[in-house]
């Protein structure tokens, strides 16, 4: 057993060795590598971070109740303390003309523009939050289909919608990058696996002189496979520096975007577990696409 | 430990490299394999290396029918064998040590058992003190004797040469065959292909004849 360590831990430490002995072609292959790699694990990190962001949207619901422009003031006091006592509303909030418009001046920087019109556009708006019991799709539509059909409301509005349409995107966006990442760990795989099939070319003569020797497959493609093995895995680790990197230049600015929208957000860098997985896959990417070239083509190299 | 019985060999572009071949070579025996280049020889004794096989007949290596061996008992059935070449097949990027100790580490062999049979075989062959060198910079007989050392470290029970002095100068050959007959003192089957008649007759070895392909002589 002890025999069976030392001999893999031979043909881990030679073709570590091998590698570094063509320093120039290794680290070209790696560079390819691990920026297929690293743009899997960026993509990842983007939906993840953005997965985080519209989880905390998701507590939001309100509906909306934009009031006729006919409607005065004291028809929208009446209708918000009728809305208070429904059972299925939890609180709900008068938005003025007047007050309105001065959160519109506030946040839209168009208050310049405004104060160019006689009379103030903006209509009466009643914010109405659902009981937090309301959590299905269907219960809220009930909701607003019952708050749509009183007569001074001109427009209701589920909030919903749109964070639900954001989801739709985001679970298409979500699948967009398994499909790429897919595609990435193929390109890793071919990749290690041609750079494996020319170092295989390059010691031909080895391999027939150990075959001649009485050197099985398996003895012969040990070392491979740890080639194979080293250019995942430090791909991998190319390629964690490569997204850290990036992540850290877009920090700042994301948090200070994210910061202006939705208050403040902090960014989601890869984590330990994360980190385990993508040295772990990229290394097995690099196997995979070193075994895949040794079985098709070892016993095609034969004496003679 | 050899036995061809009946063998006959073609290759698409030449018809008949070997004719209906029968001979046997007993345990501990050394024989030569002689004839003109072309005449069959590499082609017979790849047939008992497993590099090719026969397209008639059947050979036996230690009563094993080499007909009937598949491709994963290849590489256990060459262990049993050391093979010498006339181009010497050495590992230019290794050293002389290292070159030596391949057949062991194929087999498995600890570290301590490596060293200590590569020592023996290197002053068995007179090569103690090149063990760091690299085969490029050794004298085509000092090559060859590396050759020698990587086919005898396992311990075969044959030893199978290929023009082994097809290089060499004629002192240098005769080192290289007493060698052989040391071999051959300790039990070793010794079957060595050549055309240098001069040494066969001084060995005063048996001596198999190939002509195009037939068996003439042996």
């Amino acid at each position: 057993m002890k025999g069976f360590f030392i001999v893999h831990l031979q043909a881990l430490l030679f073709s570590l060795g091998q590698q570094l002995r063509t320093p120039f072609s290794s680290v070209l292959t790696i560079a390819v590598l691990s920026i297929s790699i690293a743009l899997s694990g960026l993509f990842y990190l983007l939906v993840k971070n953005v997965t985080h962001l519209t989880g905390q949207l998701e507590t939001s619901n309100q509906i909306t109740l934009f009031l006729g422009q006919h409607v005065s003031e004291q028809d929208g006091e009446r209708l918000q303390r009728q809305l208070e006592k429904h059972r299925n509303i939890q609180a709900t909030r008068l938005i003025t003309k007047a007050e309105g418009l001065k959160e519109f001046e506030r946040y839209s920087g168009f208050g310049d523009a405004l104060k160019a019109l006689n009379s103030n556009p903006l209509p009466m708006v009643v914010q109405v939050f659902p009981r937090l019991s309301l959590t299905t799709q269907q219960q809220l539509q009930q909701l607003l289909d019952e708050l749509k059909v009183i007569p001074a409301v001109s427009v209701a509005k589920l909030d919903m919608q749109w964070v639900q349409r954001l989801k739709a995107i985001i679970v298409l966006v979500e699948r967009g990058v398994l499909v790429l990442a897919s595609i990435l760990a193929f390109a890793v795989i071919f990749i290690t696996g041609n750079t494996i099939r020319l170092e295989l070319q390059n010691r031909q003569q080895e391999v027939v002189i150990a075959k001649l020797v009485g050197a099985t497959n398996g003895f012969i493609a040990r070392p491979f496979l740890y080639s194979g093995f080293w250019y995942g895995f430090l791909a991998g680790i190319f390629a964690w520096l490569m997204i850290t990197g990036l992540m850290k230049l877009l920090q700042s600015p994301i948090e200070h975007l994210t910061r202006l929208y939705l208050g403040y957000q902090e960014v989601i860098f890869l984590s330990v577990m994360n980190s385990v997985i993508l040295l772990a896959v990229s290394s097995l990417l690099g196997v995979v696409g070193a075994w895949g070239v040794l079985v098709t083509q070892l016993n095609r190299l034969k004496p003679e | 430990m050899i036995k061809f019985d009946h063998v006959s060999k073609g290759y698409a572009e030449v018809s008949d490299a070997l004719v209906n071949v029968s001979f046997t070579i007993e345990k501990g025996e050394m024989a030569f394999l002689t004839g003109h280049s072309g005449a069959g020889k590499s082609t017979l004794l790849k047939l008992i290396a497993l590099v090719e096989t026969v397209s008639r007949g059947q050979v036996f290596l230690d009563g094993q029918n080499l007909n009937r061996v598949s491709e994963q008992e290849i590489p256990f059935i060459r262990r049993k064998i050391g093979l010498i070449f006339q181009d010497y097949k050495l590992l230019n990027d290794r050293t002389v040590a290292d070159n030596i100790a391949l057949p062991l580490l194929i087999a498995g062999y600890n570290h301590q058992d490596i060293k200590r049979r590569v020592r023996a075989v290197l002053d068995k062959v007179g090569l103690v003190g090149k063990e760091k060198s690299y085969p490029l910079s050794l004298s085509g007989g000092e090559q060859q004797r590396v050759g020698i050392a990587r086919a005898v470290v396992n311990k075969p029970s044959l030893i199978l040469a290929d023009e082994p002095t097809g290089n060499l100068d004629p002192e240098l050959s005769t080192e290289i065959m007493h060698l052989f007959k040391q071999f051959r003192q300790v039990g070793v089957t010794v079957f060595v292909a050549t055309h240098d008649l001069s040494q066969v007759v001084e060995s005063g070895c048996r001596q198999l004849i190939l002509d195009q392909g037939r068996l003439v002589s042996g």
